[in-house]
Protein backbone atom coordinates (compact mmCIF):
# COMPACT_ATOMS: atom_id res chain seq x y z
CA UNK A 1 0.00 0.00 0.00
CA UNK A 2 2.71 2.50 0.29
CA UNK A 3 3.36 3.70 -3.26
CA UNK A 4 -0.81 3.70 -2.96
CA UNK A 5 -0.91 6.46 -0.21
CA UNK A 6 1.77 8.26 -1.81
CA UNK A 7 -0.49 8.12 -5.21
CA UNK A 8 -2.98 9.55 -2.89
CA UNK A 9 -0.89 12.19 -1.35
CA UNK A 10 -0.15 13.80 -4.66
CA UNK A 11 -3.54 13.27 -6.10
CA UNK A 12 -5.92 13.95 -2.94
CA UNK A 13 -8.85 12.14 -4.78
CA UNK A 14 -11.16 11.74 -1.48
CA UNK A 15 -11.93 15.81 -0.74
CA UNK A 16 -14.22 18.51 -2.40
CA UNK A 17 -13.40 19.13 -5.90
CA UNK A 18 -11.97 21.98 -7.06
CA UNK A 19 -14.29 24.68 -9.38
CA UNK A 20 -13.02 27.71 -11.22
CA UNK A 21 -15.02 30.68 -12.26
CA UNK A 22 -15.04 33.12 -14.99
CA UNK A 23 -18.36 35.21 -15.56
CA UNK A 24 -21.08 32.29 -16.57
CA UNK A 25 -18.10 29.64 -17.41
CA UNK A 26 -17.81 27.25 -14.09
CA UNK A 27 -16.05 23.83 -14.66
CA UNK A 28 -14.12 21.51 -12.14
CA UNK A 29 -10.62 21.82 -12.47
CA UNK A 30 -10.28 17.94 -13.16
CA UNK A 31 -12.67 17.95 -16.15
CA UNK A 32 -10.47 21.35 -17.15
CA UNK A 33 -7.23 19.12 -17.21
CA UNK A 34 -9.17 15.99 -19.08
CA UNK A 35 -9.86 18.91 -21.74
CA UNK A 36 -6.41 20.23 -22.44
CA UNK A 37 -5.43 16.74 -22.33
CA UNK A 38 -7.64 15.40 -25.26
CA UNK A 39 -6.88 19.04 -27.36
CA UNK A 40 -3.18 18.00 -26.56
CA UNK A 41 -3.91 14.02 -27.55
CA UNK A 42 -5.65 15.77 -30.87
CA UNK A 43 -2.87 17.76 -31.38
CA UNK A 44 -0.20 14.86 -31.01
CA UNK A 45 -1.95 12.51 -33.43
CA UNK A 46 -2.17 15.03 -35.82
CA UNK A 47 1.05 16.20 -36.24
CA UNK A 48 3.84 13.26 -34.61
CA UNK A 49 4.59 11.38 -37.53
CA UNK A 50 3.26 7.53 -37.33
CA UNK A 51 5.55 4.56 -37.40
CA UNK A 52 6.55 3.12 -40.49
CA UNK A 53 4.65 5.80 -42.54
CA UNK A 54 7.83 6.27 -44.57
CA UNK A 55 9.63 2.83 -44.97
CA UNK A 56 5.75 2.39 -46.57
CA UNK A 57 5.97 5.08 -49.18
CA UNK A 58 9.49 4.14 -50.10
CA UNK A 59 8.25 0.43 -51.03
CA UNK A 60 5.88 1.69 -53.23
CA UNK B 1 -36.35 -27.07 -57.21
CA UNK B 2 -35.87 -24.83 -59.68
CA UNK B 3 -33.45 -22.26 -60.21
CA UNK B 4 -35.51 -19.84 -60.59
CA UNK B 5 -37.07 -20.76 -57.58
CA UNK B 6 -33.97 -20.98 -55.74
CA UNK B 7 -33.05 -17.57 -56.98
CA UNK B 8 -36.19 -15.87 -55.64
CA UNK B 9 -35.31 -17.18 -51.67
CA UNK B 10 -34.84 -14.72 -49.33
CA UNK B 11 -31.76 -16.59 -47.80
CA UNK B 12 -30.62 -16.47 -51.47
CA UNK B 13 -31.38 -12.98 -51.66
CA UNK B 14 -29.94 -11.83 -48.30
CA UNK B 15 -26.44 -13.90 -48.83
CA UNK B 16 -25.86 -12.40 -52.48
CA UNK B 17 -26.76 -8.84 -50.98
CA UNK B 18 -24.63 -9.29 -48.23
CA UNK B 19 -21.86 -10.94 -49.98
CA UNK B 20 -22.64 -8.10 -52.86
CA UNK B 21 -21.71 -5.29 -49.78
CA UNK B 22 -19.38 -6.56 -47.90
CA UNK B 23 -16.58 -9.56 -49.54
CA UNK B 24 -14.12 -11.15 -47.08
CA UNK B 25 -11.51 -8.79 -48.22
CA UNK B 26 -13.71 -5.51 -47.49
CA UNK B 27 -14.93 -6.87 -44.01
CA UNK B 28 -11.02 -7.94 -42.84
CA UNK B 29 -8.80 -5.85 -45.06
CA UNK B 30 -5.08 -6.63 -45.47
CA UNK B 31 -4.08 -3.10 -46.24
CA UNK B 32 -4.67 0.01 -46.35
CA UNK B 33 -4.51 3.63 -48.39
CA UNK B 34 -1.33 5.46 -47.48
CA UNK B 35 -2.86 8.26 -45.88
CA UNK B 36 -4.95 5.88 -43.06
CA UNK B 37 -1.13 6.11 -41.33
CA UNK B 38 -1.79 8.54 -39.10
CA UNK B 39 -1.91 8.94 -35.50
CA UNK B 40 -5.76 9.84 -36.02
CA UNK B 41 -7.05 7.01 -37.00
CA UNK B 42 -6.16 4.81 -34.21
CA UNK B 43 -8.79 6.21 -32.06
CA UNK B 44 -11.47 4.42 -33.87
CA UNK B 45 -10.19 1.16 -32.73
CA UNK B 46 -8.51 2.71 -29.18
CA UNK B 47 -12.30 3.74 -28.36
CA UNK B 48 -13.78 -0.25 -29.82
CA UNK B 49 -10.91 -1.47 -27.13
CA UNK B 50 -11.66 0.46 -24.33
CA UNK B 51 -15.26 -0.57 -24.72
CA UNK B 52 -14.39 -4.20 -24.65
CA UNK B 53 -12.79 -3.64 -21.06
CA UNK B 54 -15.59 -1.63 -19.62
CA UNK B 55 -17.89 -4.98 -20.87
CA UNK B 56 -15.36 -7.31 -19.87
CA UNK B 57 -15.25 -6.09 -16.30
CA UNK B 58 -18.77 -4.81 -15.72
CA UNK B 59 -19.57 -8.62 -16.30
CA UNK B 60 -17.83 -9.26 -13.55
CA UNK B 61 -19.07 -6.81 -11.20
CA UNK B 62 -22.35 -8.00 -12.50
CA UNK B 63 -21.34 -11.57 -11.29
CA UNK B 64 -19.88 -10.53 -7.87
CA UNK B 65 -22.29 -8.00 -6.66
CA UNK B 66 -21.98 -4.48 -4.79
CA UNK B 67 -20.99 -6.16 -1.64
CA UNK B 68 -17.68 -7.59 -3.48
CA UNK B 69 -16.97 -4.22 -5.33
CA UNK B 70 -17.40 -2.11 -2.17
CA UNK B 71 -15.91 -4.58 0.10
CA UNK B 72 -12.95 -6.45 -1.29
CA UNK B 73 -9.72 -5.12 -2.45
CA UNK B 74 -10.12 -6.34 -5.77
CA UNK B 75 -13.20 -5.61 -5.85
CA UNK B 76 -11.99 -2.46 -5.58
CA UNK B 77 -9.34 -3.04 -8.39
CA UNK B 78 -12.00 -5.02 -10.95
CA UNK B 79 -14.42 -1.27 -9.90
CA UNK B 80 -11.80 0.87 -11.07
CA UNK B 81 -10.83 -0.80 -13.78
CA UNK B 82 -14.37 -0.63 -15.19
CA UNK B 83 -14.40 3.14 -14.50
CA UNK B 84 -10.96 4.09 -15.83
CA UNK B 85 -11.41 2.36 -19.14
CA UNK B 86 -14.77 4.68 -19.42
CA UNK B 87 -12.38 7.21 -18.83
CA UNK B 88 -10.37 5.93 -21.10
CA UNK B 89 -13.46 4.92 -24.01
CA UNK B 90 -14.82 8.68 -23.45
CA UNK B 91 -11.21 10.40 -24.22
CA UNK B 92 -10.54 8.59 -26.94
CA UNK B 93 -14.38 8.57 -28.74
CA UNK B 94 -14.05 12.48 -28.38
CA UNK B 95 -10.70 12.53 -30.25
CA UNK B 96 -12.15 10.08 -32.58
CA UNK B 97 -15.35 12.76 -33.43
CA UNK B 98 -13.13 15.11 -33.17
CA UNK B 99 -10.89 13.91 -36.06
CA UNK B 100 -13.95 12.37 -37.69
CA UNK B 101 -15.64 16.20 -37.47
CA UNK B 102 -12.36 18.08 -39.10
CA UNK B 103 -11.76 15.66 -42.17
CA UNK B 104 -15.94 15.72 -42.43
CA UNK B 105 -15.82 11.62 -42.80
CA UNK B 106 -19.76 12.00 -43.68
CA UNK B 107 -18.30 12.86 -47.05
CA UNK B 108 -19.13 10.01 -49.68
CA UNK B 109 -22.30 8.72 -48.74
CA UNK B 110 -21.21 8.06 -45.23
CA UNK B 111 -23.76 10.28 -43.27
CA UNK B 112 -25.19 6.77 -41.87
CA UNK B 113 -21.45 6.13 -40.17
CA UNK B 114 -21.44 9.79 -38.88
CA UNK B 115 -24.46 8.95 -37.35
CA UNK B 116 -24.62 5.60 -36.15
CA UNK B 117 -21.80 7.43 -33.82
CA UNK B 118 -23.79 10.49 -32.59
CA UNK B 119 -26.46 7.98 -31.59
CA UNK B 120 -23.67 5.38 -30.01
CA UNK B 121 -22.63 8.67 -28.22
CA UNK B 122 -25.88 9.17 -26.93
CA UNK B 123 -26.43 6.14 -25.91
CA UNK B 124 -22.82 6.22 -23.73
CA UNK B 125 -23.75 9.16 -22.04
CA UNK B 126 -26.67 7.82 -21.01
CA UNK B 127 -25.00 4.44 -20.36
CA UNK B 128 -22.62 6.72 -18.04
CA UNK B 129 -25.27 8.37 -16.00
CA UNK B 130 -27.27 4.85 -15.17
CA UNK B 131 -23.99 3.50 -13.96
CA UNK B 132 -23.29 6.58 -11.57
CA UNK B 133 -26.78 6.57 -9.81
CA UNK B 134 -26.15 2.32 -9.98
CA UNK B 135 -23.01 2.69 -7.80
CA UNK B 136 -25.25 1.90 -4.18
CA UNK B 137 -22.90 4.80 -2.60
CA UNK B 138 -23.54 8.55 -1.06
CA UNK B 139 -22.43 9.59 -4.45
CA UNK B 140 -24.96 8.25 -6.32
CA UNK B 141 -27.41 9.11 -4.41
CA UNK B 142 -26.67 13.03 -4.55
CA UNK B 143 -26.50 12.33 -8.28
CA UNK B 144 -29.81 10.71 -8.48
CA UNK B 145 -31.73 13.17 -6.20
CA UNK B 146 -29.79 16.37 -8.34
CA UNK B 147 -30.63 14.42 -11.65
CA UNK B 148 -34.40 14.10 -10.74
CA UNK B 149 -35.47 17.41 -11.50
CA UNK B 150 -33.63 18.06 -14.45
CA UNK B 151 -35.50 15.27 -15.56
CA UNK B 152 -38.77 15.56 -14.05
CA UNK B 153 -38.63 19.28 -15.68
CA UNK B 154 -38.08 17.25 -18.73
CA UNK B 155 -41.54 15.43 -18.54
CA UNK B 156 -39.92 11.97 -18.71
CA UNK B 157 -39.76 11.46 -14.93
CA UNK B 158 -42.03 8.38 -14.80
CA UNK B 159 -41.22 6.92 -17.61
CA UNK B 160 -36.74 6.87 -16.61
CA UNK B 161 -36.54 8.02 -12.77
CA UNK B 162 -33.29 8.11 -11.34
CA UNK B 163 -34.20 7.49 -8.28
CA UNK B 164 -35.79 4.03 -8.90
CA UNK B 165 -32.09 2.24 -8.37
CA UNK B 166 -33.84 -1.03 -10.51
CA UNK B 167 -35.16 0.63 -13.25
CA UNK B 168 -31.54 2.81 -13.69
CA UNK B 169 -29.47 -0.66 -13.04
CA UNK B 170 -31.30 -2.03 -15.60
CA UNK B 171 -31.04 0.68 -18.52
CA UNK B 172 -27.29 0.93 -17.23
CA UNK B 173 -26.77 -3.21 -17.63
CA UNK B 174 -29.26 -4.45 -20.19
CA UNK B 175 -30.41 -2.00 -22.60
CA UNK B 176 -27.71 0.74 -22.80
CA UNK B 177 -25.10 -1.72 -23.37
CA UNK B 178 -26.73 -3.74 -25.62
CA UNK B 179 -27.98 -0.17 -27.95
CA UNK B 180 -23.87 0.89 -27.13
CA UNK B 181 -22.32 -2.48 -28.72
CA UNK B 182 -25.08 -2.94 -31.53
CA UNK B 183 -24.52 0.49 -32.63
CA UNK B 184 -21.13 0.22 -32.61
CA UNK B 185 -21.21 -3.14 -34.93
CA UNK B 186 -23.20 -1.62 -37.23
CA UNK B 187 -21.11 1.65 -37.52
CA UNK B 188 -17.57 -0.43 -37.86
CA UNK B 189 -19.26 -2.52 -40.32
CA UNK B 190 -20.28 0.37 -41.87
CA UNK B 191 -16.93 1.57 -42.13
CA UNK B 192 -15.92 -1.25 -43.96
CA UNK B 193 -18.46 -1.47 -46.77
CA UNK B 194 -17.71 2.22 -47.11
CA UNK B 195 -13.88 2.33 -47.04
CA UNK B 196 -11.64 5.07 -45.30
CA UNK B 197 -12.88 8.39 -46.61
CA UNK B 198 -10.40 10.13 -48.73
CA UNK B 199 -8.80 13.44 -47.79
CA UNK B 200 -9.90 16.45 -48.91
CA UNK B 201 -7.58 16.70 -51.90
CA UNK B 202 -7.14 12.83 -52.68
CA UNK B 203 -9.08 11.74 -55.34
CA UNK B 204 -12.08 9.24 -54.85
CA UNK B 205 -10.63 5.99 -56.60
CA UNK B 206 -7.35 6.13 -54.23
CA UNK B 207 -9.82 5.37 -51.56
CA UNK B 208 -10.66 2.32 -52.99
C1 LIG C 1 -18.48 3.47 -29.37
C2 LIG C 1 -18.00 4.50 -29.98
C3 LIG C 1 -17.25 4.43 -31.30
C4 LIG C 1 -16.46 3.41 -31.79
C5 LIG C 1 -16.11 2.09 -31.11
C6 LIG C 1 -16.02 3.83 -33.10
C7 LIG C 1 -15.19 3.07 -33.92
C8 LIG C 1 -14.76 3.44 -35.17
C9 LIG C 1 -13.75 2.77 -35.95
C10 LIG C 1 -13.00 1.52 -35.51
C11 LIG C 1 -13.62 3.44 -37.13
C12 LIG C 1 -12.64 3.14 -38.26
C13 LIG C 1 -11.24 3.59 -37.88
C14 LIG C 1 -11.09 5.10 -37.74
O1 LIG C 1 -11.19 5.82 -38.74
O2 LIG C 1 -10.86 5.54 -36.59
C15 LIG C 1 -14.58 4.53 -37.12
C16 LIG C 1 -14.80 5.42 -38.16
C17 LIG C 1 -15.69 6.49 -38.12
N1 LIG C 1 -16.31 7.01 -36.99
FE1 LIG C 1 -16.42 6.07 -35.20
N2 LIG C 1 -16.54 5.07 -33.40
C18 LIG C 1 -17.30 5.48 -32.31
C19 LIG C 1 -17.95 6.69 -32.16
C20 LIG C 1 -18.07 7.65 -33.16
C21 LIG C 1 -18.66 8.97 -33.00
C22 LIG C 1 -19.22 9.51 -31.68
C23 LIG C 1 -18.61 9.58 -34.23
C24 LIG C 1 -19.12 10.95 -34.65
C25 LIG C 1 -20.21 11.49 -34.20
C26 LIG C 1 -17.99 8.67 -35.15
C27 LIG C 1 -17.79 8.92 -36.52
C28 LIG C 1 -17.06 8.11 -37.36
C29 LIG C 1 -16.97 8.28 -38.79
C30 LIG C 1 -17.69 9.37 -39.62
C31 LIG C 1 -16.12 7.27 -39.26
C32 LIG C 1 -15.77 6.98 -40.73
C33 LIG C 1 -14.46 7.53 -41.08
C34 LIG C 1 -14.05 7.22 -42.48
O3 LIG C 1 -14.82 6.73 -43.32
O4 LIG C 1 -12.90 7.50 -42.74
N3 LIG C 1 -17.63 7.51 -34.47
N4 LIG C 1 -15.26 4.53 -35.91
Amino acid sequence: MGWLSSFATIFPLNNLGHYLHWHFLLISRSNLIVTILMVATFLAALFLPFPGRRSRKENQ
Amino acid sequence: MSTTEIDRQWTTRLRRRAAGKLPPEKLLPDTQPTYVASWIYVFGVATLSSLIVVIATGCVLALRGPYWWHGSPYGHFVNSLHLWSVELFFFAMVVHLWGKFFMAAWRGGRSLTWMTGVVTFLASIGAGFTGYVAQTNFDSQWISTQAKDGINSGGVGAYFNPLDLGQMLMWHIVLLPIAAVVLTGLHVLLVRIKGVVPPFDESAEAAQ
